[in-house]
């Protein structure tokens, strides 16, 4: 009694810290601790962008690294934007014989999406400009604006790309050659602008804007921008692969606005508490002493849950939220129908510490049986979903989990923990009696 | 037990809804959304009052857009739907609904869809939902294989948790027909994972009935399975009442207090969560006593 009594405490104290964590986290930005929860793109506000690749050019073999590159340059490009983790995934669908590549981007509080997906969907251009005759600035120390004008040399006359070494300055250099027809264009370039700086531009930035001494005759360049070996090469596999590695075109868009989603998050957490509150006013009223113990271990499991949302962290997302909510509803069955049972064994005419072992005994099978169910029915909707459903099934299989943990241990402990030994009047009213004769 | 006395009641009852949830689905349609089917999906909120319709259809009608469909949503809002729309029109369209400046309104949320992924999601939720259905009929024969009594193996209640588990999907979704044909709501992803969250609570609450059967069973060497099955209602009703009360409650709370988005939401899982409970109590449990009724009067005939 005394160790179940010390156990129970214990588990109180643990379940204040855990909806203490909960708490802290969400409003202390900024500190260590802070872990806000991760909303979806329908709750947040912002824009998702599905692309499906076409990889029907490709060696079978060499998809997945051509779709990882992919992913690696749409990601270079997502974060120009400045936006706060942006999301960019790849995805495989083999439904139907056919298997389909796709790219998802998400960019959180993006609600403008011209721009973003002209810029996704951009090949990767690299692009030689000159400055207008009539300009002089030198564009790498000023960042001025300068009137560029295009030369018609781009990575299309580019024969390869590979990453050098600056003899002098021992920094990485990217060493380019082009075709016949590049190396034509370039030696006219040169010839043009001698004593004038040439701008290389990559996806648009200027990325170096070296000075011409001569004309260049034989078709070679060197870039040497203030590059880390890392960028040096990756800048030469995206040269070398020219355009994206795969062809992509925008299969679907979605975009919520940021008040809606905001206020969908708002509603939906208010009408959460307000419900969970009535929910506990019923369960004292009508279980009366374990109604009461089923209201603290339910905060004990809301608080876990919320704790596993921030810490793996669960993406929330509406159809979440709804999977969420539906554990909470399984987690109080699991409640009742140990307290049914109790009252059951009471009734029968046991003792009250007895009542609740075989209660929560013969509870048991049933509690097993039917959550294992539901956990079946998540894992295959996890499995085959798309990524709404995945949502949905992920917060549920890991709530029916979590509510079972919590209805073995919480709920038991604190049951025994308010046992008596001994049967009362008091005890009859608190734990036996029911409101309505059936 | 008068409930399995007056199944025949009961089972009369269900299939004059089930019959006349298939006539609204069949009849009324679901008026599936661009989630399933693709196109292009606008909401809009006016800040002010929403202008007519009528006024708003006038001013996009010079476009000569086909199939462009406008609703109302919520209070100010509108609902634009239509099977394609270039960057170009979707400007001149948005322009026109503000009436000149006149109606400003925000963008609360655009869709497209290609078509392609709309068949995906509503192929992968059938195929989802049918590997379901397969495996909780696997599940329930293994849980109770050392269920023989009265002849009923552990498949006949897997087979019966099934027709209870059809019995709530299609009411739920005759119930979003009515609420498409009635209000102009949208079958959306949304409506998915309502049907799925039935599902899940339906098994769940048949399961427990069932449980309490298998213990009966074992218990009492009862010569009468219709009375087994009787006292085990008897014994679980309250528990199943409760537990969907207290579901019930947090989704009056959603209806009330939620997002207007998740607003059918919550209205077919009210209807999908009470039919299910019903279903276990009233259909799956008295299944079981008619098949075993149906299956004594035969081998007695032999």
């Amino acid at each position: 009694m005394v160790k179940i009594r010390f156990w129970a405490i214990i588990l109180l104290l643990a379940g204040l810290a855990v909806g203490w964590f909960d708490y802290a986290s969400q409003i202390d930005s900024g500190s260590d601790l802070s872990r806000p929860f991760k909303l979806g793109l329908d709750l947040s506000g912002g824009s998702r962008l599905i692309y499906e690749a076409d990889v029907s050019s490709l060696d079978p073999g060499t998809v997945t690294d051509a779709m990882a590159s992919l992913r690696e340059v749409i990601e270079r490009r997502v974060n120009v934007f400045g936006v706060s983790e942006p999301i960019v995934q790849t995805e495989r669908s083999a439904l139907s014989g056919t298997e389909q590549h796709r790219l998802v981007v998400e960019l959180p509080g993006v609600t403008d999406i011209k721009e973003a997906s002209a810029m996704i969907a951009a090949t990767p251009q690299l692009e030689f400009m000159v400055v207008d005759k009539t300009g002089s600035l030198d564009v790498t120390t000023t960042g001025e604006e300068v009137d560029l004008v295009a030369t018609g040399l781009t990575g299309r006359f580019l024969r390869r790309a590979n990453v050098d070494f600056n003899q002098t300055a021992l920094s990485p250099v990217i060493a380019i050659e082009f075709d016949k027809e590049g190396a034509e264009l370039f030696r006219q370039i040169t010839k043009d602008n001698i004593g004038r700086p040439v701008a290389i531009l990559f996806d648009g930035a200027v990325i170096s804007a070296p000075t011409v001494r001569e004309e260049i005759r034989d078709g070679r360049a060197e870039i040497s921008g203030q590059f880390t070996l890392a960028e040096a090469k990756n800048l030469t596999r995206d040269l070398n692969l020219g355009a994206l590695p795969v062809p992509i075109k925008l299969a679907s868009t979605q975009v919520v606005g940021a008040t809606l989603g905001q206020e969908a998050a708002e509603r939906g957490m208010a009408a959460g508490v307000i419900g969970l509150i009535i929910v506990a006013v019923f369960m004292v009223f009508w279980y009366r002493l374990p109604g009461l113990v089923s209201v603290v271990s339910l905060a004990i499991y809301v608080a876990l849950m919320l704790a596993i949302f921030k810490l793996l962290p669960v993406t929330l997302t509406a159809a979440g939220i709804a999977g969420f909510i539906l554990s909470v509803g399984i987690a109080i069955d699991a409640n009742i129908l140990i307290f049914e049972r109790l009252r059951e064994e009471l009734v029968g005419g046991k003792g009250l510490w007895d009542s609740i072992k075989e209660g929560f005994t013969r509870a048991w099978t049933s509690i097993r049986d039917s959550n294992l169910s539901s956990i079946i029915s998540a894992v295959i909707l996890f499995w085959f979903g798309t990524s709404l459903i995945k949502g949905f099934a992920l917060t549920l299989a890991i709530g029916i989990g979590v509510s079972m943990f919590t209805a073995i241990t919480v709920t038991r402990t604190f049951l025994l923990a308010v046992g008596f030994r001994r049967q009362t009047k008091v005890t009859n009213f608190l734990f036996k009696q029911a409101w309505f004769k059936f | 037990m008068t409930i399995v006395k007056h199944r025949k009641i009961f089972f009369i009852g269900s299939l004059f809804l089930v019959v006349a949830s298939l006539m609204a689905i069949f009849g009324y349609g679901l008026n599936l959304g661009s989630d399933f089917v693709g196109g292009v999906a606008i909401e809009i909120e006016y800040a002010g009052e929403r202008p007519t319709l009528a006024n708003l259809r006038e001013a996009v009608s010079e476009f000569g857009l086909p199939g462009l469909v406008l609703q109302p949503s919520g209070e100010n809002g509108l609902l634009l739907k239509i099977k394609t729309l270039t960057e170009t029109e979707k400007e001149q369209v948005m322009t026109k609904l503000a009436l000149a400046g006149e109606a400003p309104f925000t963008e609360d949320r655009f869709s497209e869809v290609g078509p392609t992924l709309g068949k995906e999601l509503s192929r992968k939720g059938l195929i989802a939902i049918t590997l379901v259905v397969i495996l909780i009929i696997l599940y329930i024969a293994f849980v109770f294989r050392q269920v023989t009594a009265h002849h009923m193996s552990s498949w006949k209640y897997g087979l019966v948790a099934i027709v209870a588990l059809a019995h709530d999907v299609i009411i739920s979704t005759g119930a979003m027909a009515l609420l498409a044909h009635f209000t102009g709501a949208e079958t959306d992803a949304l409506f998915l994972t309502a049907l799925l969250t039935i599902l899940g609570l339906s098994i769940n609450d048949t399961i427990v009935v069932f449980d309490r059967i298998r213990e009966n069973l074992n218990r009492h060497s009862s010569n009468d399975f219709a009375e087994v099955v009787g006292r085990s209602l008897k014994e679980t009703y309250i528990r199943s009442i409760n537990t969907t009360l207290a579901i019930v409650i947090t989704l009056v709370c959603l209806l009330i207090f939620g997002p207007e988005s998740t607003r059918h939401f919550a209205i077919i899982l009210l209807v999908g969560m009470t039919i299910g409970t019903y279903s276990s109590i009233f259909v799956a449990a008295n299944l079981l006593v008619e098949w075993e009724a149906r299956q004594r009067a035969r081998l007695s005939v032999r």
